[in-house]
């Protein structure tokens, strides 16, 4: 099995190579049957890592210990799901994956494309495959997933292969459903952004710099920023569930990692949207999106080299080098073709007013790249000050969290303004007509909260720009759905959803908004965070805000994959009981390591969060630690609707599809009376 | 035209210069020095007061737990130090003997280290059981 995925691996590799070279020597010299077998190529090497992933699997499952990876990542007693989870549990196997993603992502763009006249296509699946057949190297020469395990017997004898009795398990934390799915969206977000990466690389090597790659990147871009929206905020799930610090967010240089490329994805399809109907910003959108998909290289490269130190521990490793290779290269061809293209990339209108679309949209993107950078400077932070001063030092949340703050609820103001700011130029008169009612609502609720006792002046910022948002997202379907109704005599929901299906990028993108603002009440309720703790045995009481607790029992439990200790706490909240909770610490003994199983009891107000900490030295008595959460939940809703808006958003418009298939009927006629 | 620009220049830059004035305040805020256990010996009270990283190894059977107050002794080489943590955050799970701890807090006038955050690093257990085992490709 293990020859097979070896084997498969080569002969993707092989494949790539092979297309790379057919679609750009096909391309160029316009040998159109030379770009079409390597096409097929890209889908050979889909199969090829198709059948290098399968045979790593079957590795898992079969528990097959004389694989490095398989007795490194996986044990007899693990659970058959997370025997498939230890795919990507590890450095070789999770890159393997990458390549899975990246290869899958190249095949769909090859199909989808297949009739797409011209060169734009080739260049771009030349790209890609450039791409994937770099990962494929490292698959095969760096991190090898299918090397076997052999124990080195002294000075001068052979390495002899050597077969562990039990594999060293799948790290516990990872043992976790949201963990199961994590990686998967994370990478399918990271990858995703290849293709419209690629799409750009092509445009600019065949100077085809008109509107069709800005078209077709512009759903990958939605598709890859989705997966990696979603992914971050199972991330924070986790991390919120699993790791047991009250939080869901530690600015850790993964995290940031994560969070770079989305935060310029999230530029670029705003400024796209500029150059869609203005004409401008076309060298912006380039820089974006080169920028977004190196930043996704980048955070890979930051995590693996070892070079910033990171609760997500990989193993220090050659890698790093790989990648920064591939990343200065890459860079610098990107830089050169942008600076000798811009000739193509010039547009002639110019900004008319503040008070426009446009002026908000470019706010929103300086205001958005200010953010990266300032989590880009944060992150290398130690490692600049190192080579600059001699000395390192690094930044930690309160660097990240001053900054961001202002910047998130900047964004969140624009949210609510932007989109009803007219192109070119808005008069006061409708300025006045369209915010009056917003600004009203917004007034409203920041004295509630002042009246109410809010004294975080953020906090209370948060809430009445969520309340200037929601009223004018509100008023935009509300307006739209009255209209339609007028006109059709049509219900009103039956109007309301007509409206958005007709307007899907319009109504989609009012929703994402909406679920932004969510998003950050959420995230306000972090400032009312309030906690604390208890050493208790059997019979023991302790009170942290509203709730008190009393011990009913700290029992030994038992499981073939671990030993723990359990608490049983009778909680009550204002005196009124609201149940039993059963915090643990668990010892897992394949991996020897602990974990805490969090408890919670959620509700949309607030979370209450119950961690088993450890025993007491000298009392022998189970401390237990407390965190109220307000409004966290709102979190994971916000997020669940923003990726449901980001799906209205990309699903085609009833009307596009009516005119693509107008168009397909009249290729096929003038196909059909063309002579041969 | 020129007005125009002027308009919009100004508005960018003063865009700039507030995140650019939160980034510096949060800097000083935020920021921390990684030492080692040697550079902490050698400068002694040097940095009692300043927010600092430490890392190192966790010395076996040192970590005692007190309530919520969990000491133990990280380990250099041949140095020690004494550290006391007061953080609010449980200490993560991977934290345990023999791992490598990163610390962040102060020093205090005694020499003995207040961590209020800490992190601690997965130790590479598999070389660390089957001792002289090593991979090689087929």
């Amino acid at each position: 099995m293990a020859s097979l995925g070896n084997l498969s691996i080569t002969l993707a590799l092989t494949f790539a190579a092979y297309a790379l070279f057919a679609l750009f020597y096909g391309a160029a010299a316009g040998r159109r049957e030379v770009t079409k077998s390597g096409e097929h190529a890209v889908y050979v090497v889909f199969f090829f890592v198709t059948l290098a992933v399968a045979s790593l699997s079957v590795l898992l499952v079969r528990s097959d210990f004389s694989i490095e990876y398989v007795a490194n990542y996986s044990n007899r007693d693990l659970n058959l799901f997370y025997k498939f989870a230890a795919l990507w549990g590890g450095q070789e196997g999770s890159l393997l994956f990458w390549s899975w993603i990246l290869t899958f992502y190249g095949a769909v763009a090859a199909w989808v494309n297949r009739r797409y006249p011209g060169k734009l296509v080739p260049y771009t699946l030349g790209v890609v495959s450039l791409t994937s057949a770099f990962f494929l190297v490292i698959n095969k020469f760096a991190a090898n997933p299918f090397d076997r395990l052999v124990m080195d017997h002294g000075p001068g004898l052979a390495l002899a292969p050597f077969v562990p009795a039990d594999g060293n398990g799948l790290n516990p934390l990872l043992q976790h459903p949201a963990m199961v799915i994590h990686p998967p969206l994370l990478y399918l977000g990271y990858v995703g952004f290849v293709v419209p990466f690629s799409f750009c690389l092509a445009a600019l090597m065949t100077r085809d710099l008109g509107s069709g790659w800005i078209k077709m990147a512009r759903r990958w871009t939605l598709t890859a920023w989705l997966f990696l929206g979603v992914g971050i905020l199972l991330g924070g799930k986790w991390a919120y569930v699993e790791l047991g610090w009250g939080g869901y967010w530690a600015w850790d240089p993964v995290e940031n990692a994560s969070l770079m490329p989305w935060l310029t994805g999230t530029a670029f399809l705003h400024s796209v949207i500029v150059q869609e109907r203005r004409n401008m910003l076309k060298v912006w959108n380039v820089v974006l999106i080169l920028t977004t998909y190196m930043l996704a290289i980048f955070g890979t490269f930051l995590t693996r080299s070892g070079l910033v130190s990171s609760v997500h521990a990989f193993a220090q490793s050659a890698i790093g080098n790989y990648f920064a290779v591939f990343l200065i290269l890459m860079g610098g061809f990107a830089i050169y073709l942008v600076v000798t293209r811009r000739g193509y990339l010039k547009s002639e209108k110019q900004l008319d007013s503040w008070a426009s679309r446009e002026a908000s949209f470019l706010l929103n993107n300086l205001i958005l790249l200010a953010a990266c950078f300032a989590v880009l400077w944060g992150t290398i932070f130690p490692m600049i000050s190192e080579l600059v001063q001699g000395e390192k030092i690094t930044v930690g949340a309160p660097y990240f969290n001053r900054i961001n703050i202002p910047i998130g609820l900047f964004l969140l103001f624009l949210t609510g303004v932007g989109p009803l700011l007219a192109w070119r130029k808005t008069s006061f008169a409708s300025m006045k007509r369209i915010f009056l009612w917003p600004a009203a609502g917004a007034l409203v609720v920041a004295v509630a909260c002042v009246v109410g006792g809010i004294r975080s002046f953020y906090a209370a910022l948060s809430f009445s720009l969520a309340a200037l948002v929601t009223i004018t997202i509100v008023s935009e379907f509300h307006r739209a759905g009255r209209a339609r109704m007028r006109s059709t005599g049509e219900n009103f929901l039956r109007a309301l959803y007509t409206v958005t299906a007709i307007n899907k990028r319009r109504y989609g993108g009012y929703i994402v908004h909406f679920g932004f603002v969510l998003l950050v009440i959420g995230f306000t309720g972090q400032a009312f965070t309030t906690e604390g703790w208890g050493e208790v045995n059997v019979g023991d009481r302790f009170t942290v805000g509203r709730y008190d607790f009393e011990c009913l029992a700290v029992d030994e439990t038992e499981d073939p994959n671990w030993v723990g200790l359990k608490a049983t706490l009778a909680v009550n909240r204002n005196g009124r009981p609201l149940g039993t909770m059963y915090p643990e610490k668990r010892f897992y003994t394949a991996s020897e390591q602990a974990t805490s199983e969090v408890r919670i009891r959620t509700s949309l107000k607030e979370d209450l969060y119950v961690v088993f900490a450890g025993m007491s030295e000298g009392t022998s008595k189970a401390v237990i630690q407390v965190w109220i959460n307000p409004l966290v939940t709102w979190v994971w809703i916000g997020g669940m609707v923003m990726a449901l808006g980001t799906i209205v958003t990309i699903l085609p418009n009833v009307k596009e599809r009516r005119l693509e298939r107008r168009k397909r009927e009249l290729d096929r006629l003038l196909e059909a009376t063309e002579p041969a | 035209m020129a007005r125009r620009r002027m308009r919009f220049t100004a508005g960018i830059i003063i865009v700039l210069a507030a995140v650019a004035f939160f980034a510096i305040s949060g800097f000083q805020e935020g920021k921390a020095y990684y030492r080692t256990l040697e550079e902490l010996e050698a400068l002694g009270p040097a940095v009692t007061g300043q927010r600092l990283r430490v890392a190192g190894i966790v010395a076996d059977s040192s970590v005692v737990r007190e309530g919520a107050v969990v000491t133990f002794q990280l380990e250099q080489e041949t140095r020690r130090l004494a550290v006391q943590y007061v953080g609010s955050q449980p200490i993560p799970d991977t934290f345990k003997d023999g791992v490598e701890a990163v610390v962040e807090g102060k020093r205090r006038p005694d020499g003995t280290f207040e961590a209020d955050r800490i992190q601690a690093k997965c130790a590479s257990k598999y070389e660390a059981r089957y001792g002289g085992a090593k991979h090689a490709s087929e």
